[in-house]
């Protein structure tokens, strides 16, 4: 028993080295001198740590303006999916309507498409929209999603009835309803999504890739992608930016992991 | 009468966004892969012709689709038992009574799930260098010769391998552990007292339990490691001797470098035909498995 516990604890302490050690390092080489890096055996730790990195990153690219591009971007994609999933998952759970369930059924058919199917076409529905090479382009697609109205829905089916029907007895109108009852009473499961919504956007890649081609319009990951093909030589450059791509989704993560997990476990095995 | 209404008020614009941006793309996918949509037909559509199903007989004359398709097997089927081995064994600790820290440790296991891909995709390019990466410098310690990784057309596949096992097998290991908490631990109790060993409790007890959740992580991790695309595209570009171009990649490669539209949404859907019918076998024989 005693030495099954060690080795459980022993075991359990290297996967975690497996999964941080990669993220150390990262941080550590990002604040290492150029060049240091590219030495053998390679150093864990730098001998004379600086943020010149970060400085030359700032000053020389427009990582400032990919920064604050993905900021935005990641903002609204997030309220866009509040709005609208929350209101869809809602009704799906609490309101009635004729061929709802059927309607249900056939989104929840959707989740085995990848979306990938749908990105040529939609580019050329962008494109006769006239919003490639815009944001709008790039939130199109997360303005609605099945795995959001569902996520919402599972939580929603749990709000008594009873409660809602007072509600309309005293004559409050069903938007009225939604605002004053509803959304207070979804308040983890909208922690949920948004943590969901502002993720997935922050870490989208093909999509933008696809829609936006002006440099100054780029999200971080498209434009570290590209930074990287430029710098292949200068691996403390490039922690840096990792690491200014990294450092919002871990801290945002960090925060609000109860929820984020909550909702992986809710969306995937009750299903 | 006005409820009814109002219900529409609530969904009607969740589903006009998924009808216009996920439904009818999809359709029209469908439609332009029987058309030879190409870059003259991006500028006047009056150059698009129906192709039938030329674009599909042509894909199955490309060499490059097959090595795609073939490279893209190759990363599902070492993929996909390495991810779910990994995320089954960090649960199973992790929901042992004798481990300790748990909270911490399970954050951080989780903690590569939600990097951003193309963050983590570039530190490990550098990992994995061949003279000055940390996994040649360890492997080295216990002598294994260097490797060169994302330059040896037979090691890079495993290398992204290896990515893509640390970066997602947190993800699978949350689920596995909300189903370990769904097997009753009177049955751990009686098959202790039968005399059961730690293995035979494992095979007999916790195994059979975690089938349903088993058959949902594979069927997730399946999916998601056929759409294998931003690795290859940050890390070897597709290369070495196109060893790493899976099939998005060279969708992507035909549909948005060559605009070959058309073509391109013929390989989008070969690859959604593949993966639902692989989806439809593991439902299938865990059917049979679990009667």
């Amino acid at each position: 028993m005693r030495r099954g516990g060690i080795l459980t604890n022993i075991a359990l302490w290297l996967i975690a080295v497996f999964a941080l050690a990669p993220l150390a390092w990262m941080v550590s080489v990002s604040f290492m001198s150029p060049g240091e890096a590219s030495s053998f055996p390679p150093p864990l730790l730098p001998t004379k740590p600086s943020g010149a990195n970060f400085v030359a990153l700032f000053a020389n690219t427009d990582m400032a303006r990919y920064l604050a591009n993905s900021l935005v971007l990641a903002t609204l994609a997030t309220l866009l999916s509040l709005t609208f999933n929350v209101m869809a998952g809602y009704a799906f759970a609490k309101l009635r309507f004729r061929g709802r369930d059927q309607l249900f059924r056939v989104l929840l058919t959707a989740l085995v498409i990848p979306a990938q199917v749908a990105m040529i076409p939609l580019f050329l529905i962008c494109k006769s929209l006239g919003i490639v090479n815009s944001f709008a382009g790039v939130l199109v697609p997360s303005i609605a999603s099945v795995f959001g109205i569902f996520l919402v829905r599972q939580y929603a089916l749990s709000i008594p009835d009873e409660m809602l029907e007072a509600a309309r007895i005293d004559g409050a109108s069903e938007g009225r309803i939604f605002r004053a009852i509803v959304l207070p009473t979804l308040k983890p499961i909208l922690a949920t999504l948004a943590t969901f919504s502002f993720l997935g956007s922050w870490s989208d890649f093909l999509w933008p890739l696809i829609i936006l081609n002006d440099s100054e319009k780029q999200t971080l990951p498209v434009a570290l992608a590209n930074l990287s093909r430029e710098h292949v030589q200068d691996v403390e450059l490039m922690m840096a930016g990792s690491v200014v791509t990294l450092l919002p989704v871990l801290a945002l993560f960090l925060l609000l992991q109860r929820y984020y997990i909550a909702g992986l476990m809710a969306g995937s095995v009750k299903g | 009468m006005n409820r009814e209404r109002a219900a529409w008020g609530f969904v009607a614009p969740a589903l006009i966004a998924l009808g216009l941006f996920f439904f009818l793309p999809v359709v029209a996918a469908l439609i332009l892969s029987f058309t030879d949509f190409d870059i003259y037909a991006l500028a006047d559509i009056g150059n698009l012709r129906f192709v039938g199903l030329d674009n599909y007989l042509h894909l199955l004359q490309t060499p490059l689709f097959w090595k795609a398709l073939g490279n893209t097997a190759w990363f599902v089927l070492l993929g996909v038992p390495l991810s779910i081995a990994m995320s089954l064994a960090a649960a199973l600790l992790l929901d042992s009574k004798l481990a300790r820290f748990k909270g911490i440790l399970r954050t951080v296991y989780f903690a590569p799930v939600v990097t951003t891909l193309v963050a983590v995709a570039v530190i490990w390019r550098y990992l994995l260098h061949t003279k000055y990466g940390l996994v040649n410098w360890v492997l080295g310690g216990i002598g294994i010769g260097p490797i060169d990784w994302l330059g040896d057309p037979h090691w890079s596949m495993p290398a992204i391998v290896l990515f893509a096992v640390w970066k997602n097998f947190g993800y699978n290991m949350i689920i596995i552990l909300a189903g370990l908490q769904t097997i009753p631990e009177e049955l751990h109790e009686a098959a202790r007292i039968d005399g059961a060993s730690a293995w035979q409790r494992l095979r007999h007890v916790t195994l059979p339990g975690l089938a349903p959740v088993l058959l949902v992580v594979s069927i997730l991790t399946m999916a998601g490691y056929f759409q294998l695309f931003a690795e290859p595209y940050v890390m070897t570009q597709g290369g070495p001797a196109e060893s790493t171009v899976s099939i998005l990649y060279f969708m992507y490669e035909q549909g948005f470098k060559w605009w070959n539209l058309g073509f391109a949404s013929a390989v989008a859907f070969v690859l959604f035909a593949i993966m639902f019918a692989l989806t439809l076998l593991q439902l299938r024989v865990s059917e049979r498995w679990m009667r």
